[in-house]
């Protein structure tokens, strides 16, 4: 049974049509958490963010707190959020940016006041037209409304606010990447170390970088305490969290759900949220973190919605992304097509993601379209290795950043659960689904 | 004499502002480049790198790295079909197929009247909107083939264009001006944090 009483901490706003507007926003105790937070000391914010244990929201999920305390101590220095969600089926940014950009704005403000810093910069995909529009506007009321720039609220406290807008590449998801695309260059992912842009960031000031989810959090954890928002789920996984629910399922979109106490089988079958496959067809698998992600099997499906639990299992919760697979997909054309994308997104630096993610979808594109050898299935996997060594969750590091050996997951996962199906496909030559 | 009008120069000048160091505008400088011509055309990667202090084969070659960016002309109206995972399970490859037929151009090809650009896109975050169609980047979730025609029909009768914008995502994206904190108000801020900081380090000890 899922677990449907936690509050709405990110999406309280979205049932109103004006959700995006300040008068709606201040209707709504909008802009009470930043009065909060400027009254306090700086560090006791912090403090309160590190004792809600807020894990980013954007797929690695490393602690907030633990980040911020990293900042290296500079006289200058940046907040940087990561608004380039391109994950595919991750869709929850999107939500926030276009429906609520006034909590986005309140979590950067509150943010950059507990690090003390004078100077953010919101990176939003540029294919958000309509997201771009809203958090300017959020950003140009807040400035009127005496929330932004010059001694805010009257605190001494000054910040000033860019939104920049991306321009169509994942791989400035990658933290390094996208801020070398806030720089005005290439998205190419930097070499570790320095590890952490806490170190060395934007223009190699130390800079936090944070997600739109993970910033979103601040104004009710804030307002509410830390303490609140880690009675909440369980464990390391505390508060809500955003799913965005996509494939065979009647009712796709983004839910918030209390971490830990609801499970995959909740969020894809509860009426409240996925509402079950269409035709009641029985899953075939499910993608549980975004394409970067190892698929899991029916089986798995009573596993519970926390970081740690999925983790264990071997693949990862990720971006927040599900994707469920019926009896009707074929799940070589879902690995070919999620491969395809990795090959058309690898940023070109390192071998294995720019040879490795062609080879492999060339090869998956042959099976699913007929042309497939019995020999692809030890190529396929001989491919995979040498991206990822060993195969292992999470993955050996052979590129400069993690999202190279992790293009192996789907075509891993999918030879691993499905073999029968790869060698129909060769006996065939093209695709029994269709 | 500037390639970029009048009022696009000056927003340039702005975006150009706002960052510590001129390269950071580079993107959205692109952005306005094609807001104007339609794509990122030589005359406006010439006007980017004066602006950024770079040169125009830098700047070529950090356009050429993303999507958004055409270096070459494209349609009026550049329309992208999602096929990634979310959209394949909900029939995006058979709706690029229906949208290839239906304005009689191949994937990535312009049609002859120069009006419509046909994409394969990767995800385009609206998977609760699978497949997800955009019309130069606005969301048009027109997700059967019956809506995507009934679209089209719209943008061609011109009675999208408050909705869809020609190229240019920034085209409503602008910022109030003056509120920028100056950089010496915020080094004067920083220099008094620190101290108050120190001070009640030593007090705490």
């Amino acid at each position: 049974m899922a677990v449907l009483d936690a509050p709405r901490i990110v999406t309280s706003r979205l049932a109103f049509e004006d959700s995006h507007t300040l008068a709606r926003y201040l209707a709504t105790g909008g802009y009470e958490a930043l009065r909060k937070a400027l009254a306090m000391h700086p560090e006791q914010v912090a403090a309160e963010v590190d004792q809600a244990s807020l894990l980013g929201r954007g797929g690695a999920g490393f602690p907030a707190g633990r980040k911020w305390s990293m900042l290296r101590p500079s006289e200058v220095a940046y907040l940087v959020v990561n608004g380039d969600e391109s994950e595919p089926a991750t869709f929850k940014d999107h939500l926030l940016v276009e429906r609520d950009p006034h909590q986005l704005v309140e979590g950067v403000i509150i943010a950059a006041y507990a690090l003390q810093v004078n100077r953010a910069f919101i990176y939003l995909r540029g294919e958000f037209a309509l997201g771009l529009e809203r958090v300017q506007a959020a950003l140009n009321d807040a400035y009127d409304h005496g929330a932004l720039g010059r001694d805010i609220f009257g605190s001494g406290f000054s910040l000033d606010v860019v939104v920049h807008p991306g321009a169509g590449a994942y791989i400035c998801g990658e933290e390094t990447a996208l801020l070398e695309g806030l720089e005005g260059k290439r998205g190419f992912p930097r070499i570790k170390p320095p590890f952490f842009p806490a170190a060395q960031g934007l223009y190699g000031e130390p800079t936090v970088v944070n997600n739109v989810e993970t910033m979103s959090n601040l104004p009710w954890i804030v307002l509410n305490g830390g303490a609140a928002f880690a009675a909440l789920g369980a464990g390391r996984s505390t508060g809500t969290r955003l799913f965005a629910l996509a494939g065979r399922v009647n009712r796709p979109g983004v839910y918030e759900v209390e971490m830990v106490k609801n499970t995959f089988r909740d969020l894809i079958y509860d009426p409240a949220f996925g509402a079950g496959v269409p035709g009641d067809r029985p899953v075939k698998a499910f993608i549980p973190g975004g394409v970067s992600a190892p698929w899991f099997g029916p089986d798995q499906l009573d596993l519970p919605l926390g970081q740690d639990e999925v983790g264990a299992q071997g693949s990862m919760l990720g971006s927040g992304s599900v994707v469920v697979l019926d009896d009707t997909t074929c799940a070589v054309r879902a690995a070919w097509r999620i491969t395809k994308f990795f090959s058309r997104e690898s940023c070109g630096q390192c071998t294995p993601c720019r040879e490795g993610s062609g080879w492999i979808e060339r090869a998956m594109y042959r099976l699913e379209h007929g042309g497939g050898r019995a020999e692809d299935l030890d190529l396929l996997l001989d491919l995979c290795d040498n991206i990822a060594p060993g195969l292992t969750w999470p993955p050996q590091q052979t590129t400069i950043c993690v999202l190279g050996p992790s293009i192996p997951s789907s075509v891993h996962a999918a030879i691993e659960m499905f073999k029968d199906e790869f060698l129909a496909h060769v006996e065939t030559q093209g695709c029994p689904f269709d | 004499m500037s390639h970029l009008r009048v009022d696009l120069r000056q927003r340039a000048e702005e975006l150009v502002a706002l960052y510590p160091r001129p390269r950071s505008a580079m993107l959205p400088l692109l952005h306005l480049v094609q807001e104007q011509d339609g794509y990122v055309s030589p005359e406006g990667i010439d006007e980017v790198a004066e602006l950024t202090g770079t040169t125009p084969a830098d700047v070529r070659g950090t356009a050429s790295f993303y999507d958004m960016f055409h270096l070459e002309p494209v349609g009026r109206y550049v329309v992208g079909v999602c096929t990634n995972i979310a959209c394949l399970l909900a029939g995006g490859e058979e709706l690029l197929a229906h949208a290839s037929a239906r304005l009689d151009c191949a994937v990535g090809s312009t049609t002859d009247d120069g009006l419509f650009t046909l994409e394969e896109t990767e995800c385009l975050a609206d998977c609760g909107h699978a497949p997800c169609v955009t019309v130069n980047h606005r969301y048009v979730r027109a997700t059967t083939p019956e809506a995507f025609d009934a679209v089209i029909d719209e943008v061609r009768q011109g009675r999208r264009e408050h909705e869809i914008p020609d190229h240019g995502t920034l085209v409503r994206v602008r910022r109030n001006g003056g509120l920028r904190v100056p950089d010496d108000v915020v080094a004067a801020e920083r220099a008094a944090a620190k101290a108050a900081r120190a001070r009640r380090l030593e007090e705490a000890n």
